[in-house]
């Protein structure tokens, strides 16, 4: 019974695919990846519009206001009239913009977007696209959102979105790095860059109640931090939303678009915030693993969404806590913290490794972070004393 | 099947080569460029090399791709091709043309047929790169690190 309700999306499939037993080879392969598209779409889809409406509600309850509360009940049909709204909504291309190159930059990042999620265990035997390289075939595929972005800065002609382009350009590129660098402790316990093989890495418990996830030793819980701040940059979003920065350059790089385009923008950000957190469950949070052994009853893909729901909720947690930060203050940080710490987990998790896994290992590579933190935090504090500020050219 | 898939990966790949070389806006050039590259990971993908074919992305796409991009932003806008034929380029192009079909040419593999060779793992590649072959890694490591503190050098402020 447990196992028929755990597997019944993967029996649903064969049974789908059952009618076509003797067909050709690619047939049945071409049939098999449309039924996998289509559930991730229809999965997604509406994640990003649940999400859309929930984000709104969280962060009024955080501002002490109702969020939308006019359209259906509590407001959940929002999506729907923004949906019709963005449809109807003239779509106005500048006439010096580069046309053919506007119009791609959204198709282009919305499709790199939606591609990495196939990657992605989102149960037992639920991976859509299992590839030998799968970790490697998310930050390939993610990396060309960058030029996607910078065709969408150029593309407008327009000096605020060329400036969006820029930021956005400058900080992927810096925080690529130690986003990379944090998954490389977890491929080099494992041994592994496919996602399945991680996630079975990850089972079993110690007395029944701690999960051998890889957050719960020190490097793990290190670089599942780190992980989560780039994915934040990574994703474009508040507190690292320079790229959009309303009060300075309008919209950044998606100032010249509009209607469709630009809920296609909007959309490609949610999908990013998505895979950079189904990655974090994947990598660092035991993937579809029940948290305590005795939980494994309920189905492997709802507790993958459960972890996913949880950090979606961080995501608006933090947008509606921390205001901005500047640029410069982002970049000081991706390259005189975040990439040291980065590389301080690899080592760490290589001397938990060597030290047989145990308790010992444990406590060794706590202190080695715990040193290299503190000694961090020393190393870049400005000492400036905080005061009143002077402001050199305004009065 | 497969066929099918290399001739039309052939024909894209071959029609965003000739774009970048042919297009007049610059632009459009270096996209186009991006465009091939990402066809010749699509070959990679087919031959099933699969690693080669994600590094291909990454490295091409991401960041080769991305270079030349910021360097044309970096250029003059009005910037256009001169209107006389530049013979030294056409000459390197058929050097470098005459040299790579050369290699191909006399290469084992053509003459011997496709070679039995067993799935190929990512697990099978970082074993024979960091057993086999560990100190071209650290080399390659080295040159690379001497390149990012030279450009590091190159853009630092003069200090008085």
């Amino acid at each position: 019974m447990i196992d028929f309700v755990d597997q019944i999306f993967v029996r649903t499939k064969h049974r789908m695919l059952a009618p076509l037993t003797g067909a050709p080879d690619w047939i049945m392969q071409l049939a098999s990846s449309l039924l996998s598209i289509a559930a991730l779409l229809a999965v997604f889809l509406t994640l990003f519009a649940l999400l859309s409406v929930l984000e709104r509600k969280i962060l009024g309850r955080i501002q002490n206001r109702y969020g939308p509360n006019r359209v259906g009940p509590f407001g959940l049909f929002q999506p729907v009239a923004d949906g019709i709204k963005m449809l109807i909504k003239e779509d106005i291309v500048p006439s010096r913009a580069d046309k053919i190159v506007h119009f791609l930059a959204p198709i282009i990042i919305a499709a790199t977007a939606i591609i990495v999620l196939g990657i992605i265990p989102y149960g037992r035997n639920m991976t859509p696209l299992a590839i030998d390289g799968g970790i490697l075939f998310f930050f390939a595929i993610g990396s060309t959102t960058e030029l996607g972005v910078f065709m969408a800065g150029w593309g407008s002609n327009n000096k605020f979105s060329m400036l969006g382009a820029m930021r956005a350009i400058a900080q992927m590129i810096s925080y690529e790095l130690p986003l990379i660098i944090t998954t490389l402790p977890v491929v080099m316990v494992t041994g592994a860059l496919s996602p399945d093989t991680i996630v079975a890495a990850q089972s079993g418990y110690s007395f029944g109640i701690v999960p051998h996830w890889f957050v719960t030793t020190p490097w793990g819980a290190a670089a599942f931090i780190l992980f989560f701040v780039s994915g934040l940059v990574e994703s474009n979003r508040t507190p690292f939303d320079v790229p959009e920065g309303e009060s300075e350059i309008v919209a950044g790089h998606m100032t010249e678009y509009s209607g469709f385009k630009y809920a296609t923008f909007f959309m490609a950000e949610y999908f990013g915030m998505f895979a950079i957190s189904g990655l974090a469950v994947t990598l660092f949070l035991g993937g579809w693993h029940a948290p305590i052994a005795v939980l494994q009853f309920i189905p492997s893909y709802i507790w993958f969404f459960v972890k996913l729901g949880a950090l979606l909720f961080v995501y608006v947690w933090v947008r509606g806590t921390l205001p901005r930060t500047r640029v410069d203050q982002i970049m000081n940080f991706a390259w005189k913290f975040m990439l040291p710490m980065a590389f301080t987990c690899v080592i760490s998790a290589a001397i938990w490794h060597y030290q047989g896994r145990g308790f010992a290992g444990w406590l060794w590579s706590l202190a080695l972070i715990a040193i290299v933190y503190l000694a961090l935090s020393w190393l870049l504090d400005t000492r400036r004393k905080l005061g009143p500020r002077t402001y050199r050219f305004a009065e | 099947m497969s066929a099918v898939a290399f001739l039309t990966i052939s024909i894209m790949t071959l029609a965003a080569a000739l774009a970048a070389a042919l297009l007049p806006q610059l632009m459009r050039a270096a996209l186009s460029l991006a465009v091939a590259f990402v066809g010749i990971a699509a070959f990679y993908f087919l031959l099933g090399a699969e690693f080669v074919g994600l590094v291909q992305v990454f490295v091409y796409v991401g960041a080769v791709a991305v270079l030349i991009v910021f360097t044309i932003l970096l250029t003059r806008r009005d910037a256009r091709s001169p209107d006389y034929f530049r013979w030294t380029g056409a000459i390197v192009a058929v050097a470098i043309f005459a040299g790579l079909a050369w290699a191909i040419l006399s290469s084992a593999g053509l003459s011997g047929g496709p070679g039995k060779i067993g799935p190929l793992t990512v697990q099978r590649i970082g074993e024979v790169l960091l057993i086999d072959y560990v100190w071209p890694l650290q080399c390659v490591g080295l040159v690379l690190t001497a390149a990012l503190i030279g450009a590091l050098v190159l853009v630092m402020e003069e200090r008085r």
